[in-house]
């Protein structure tokens, strides 16, 4: 139940921390995204902000997006993304949120799409084990066995199978604040996060999971 | 400024401008910050560059000596803050950009030939 920020993911370096330890880093460029609705329980029945990223020409939107993004007095916005909040009152329609929002040692979640590989076999999608490359073998990627005979007869669903692989929505959790970059914008994340340089990502404070304190 | 230029900004802050250039086959003699029991000190290390990687702030060079009969390889960040110093004892004059063969010779095969056309 707390803002966090688009951005777009800008590729990755080392930086080095005051020990002198080369850390890797993800370079993200992180807003300035514009608060372009307010929901509250009255209107909409639930609590909420609404915030867009990605500035584009007014001729990308069509005329319903461009009149949502009027009412806030925003420009063109290629990106819109709400988060829950139990009180939005501390925010007001076209208020900036930018990366100094987050604070250097802040863990944070990162979610993105993930890198898309196409229609990927049994050993890259689901790492199954090879057969052997030699001695006559000519089981070399095979899938093996999916199951028994006659009975049941059939495959079970959830057979892990070759297909799609990546391409949907990952999370990466924990991962922690390195350096804020006000000026530019830049926040360095501790790691990897999903997707190719130039891929949109949200960036959430850490989701607190199981018992507190 | 777009993806590249801003990695490179971030970087550049910590990139060292004093380092000597340095050429496969040269002998060199790198001050590295070590931990001792809560205190720092410099430990110098003295070899051949077998190897150089550039990349930028992620340029490493791979040192080789041999001690006490053992070959001995470390690779160095050369922007790391740990480095302190950098100095070229002597270049060598060699034909391949990675000396790994000298990794299957002993003693005297293991020299290379100075070369005097490269300032220290």
């Amino acid at each position: 139940m707390s803002v966090g920020i688009l951005g777009t993911k800008l590729g990755m370096t080392q930086v080095f921390d005051e020990t002198g330890k080369a850390i890797p880093v993800t370079v993200i460029q992180a807003g300035p995204c514009v608060v372009t609705q307010i929901k509250t329980k009255q209107t909409d029945g639930y609590t909420a902000i609404q915030v867009g990223y990605g500035e584009v020409r007014e001729k990308s939107l069509n005329k319903p997006e461009l009149g949502h993004l009027a009412k806030s007095g925003a420009s063109p916005l290629r990106h819109l993304h709400e988060y829950r909040l139990d009180d939005p009152g501390s925010y007001e329609l076209g208020q900036a949120i930018k990366a100094d929002a987050f604070t250097a040692g802040q863990t944070v979640d990162v979610i993105g799409t993930s890198i898309g590989r196409g229609f990927a076999g049994y050993q890259k999608r689901h790492n199954f084990k090879r057969g052997p490359m030699a001695h006559g073998s000519k089981n070399h990627r095979l899938p093996g066995s999916t199951g028994a005979g006659t009975t049941p007869g059939r495959v079970y669903p959830g057979k892990r199978m070759a297909g799609r692989l990546g391409g949907s929505q990952v999370t990466v959790r924990k991962l922690t604040v390195v350096r804020v970059d006000s000026d530019r914008n830049v926040l360095l994340i501790k790691g990897a996060v999903p997707g190719k340089p130039g891929a949109l990502v949200n960036i959430v404070p850490a989701k607190q999971v199981g018992r507190q304190g | 400024m777009n993806a590249q230029e801003i990695i490179r900004s971030i970087e550049a802050e910590q990139l060292k401008s004093d380092l000597p250039t340095i050429h496969v086959g040269d002998t060199i003699k790198v001050g590295v910050i070590i931990q001792e029991g809560g205190k720092e000190r410099t430990q110098p290390y003295e070899g051949v560059v077998i190897a150089k990687r550039n990349g930028g702030i992620n340029e490493t060079i791979t040192v080789r000596r041999v001690f006490q009969g053992v070959g001995v390889e470390r690779v160095f960040l050369i922007h790391s803050p740990r480095i302190e110093s950098i100095k070229v004892l002597r270049r060598g004059k060699v034909r391949r950009a990675k000396l790994y063969y000298l990794r299957d010779r002993v003693g005297k095969a293991t020299r290379l030939k100075q070369r005097f056309d490269r300032a220290l």
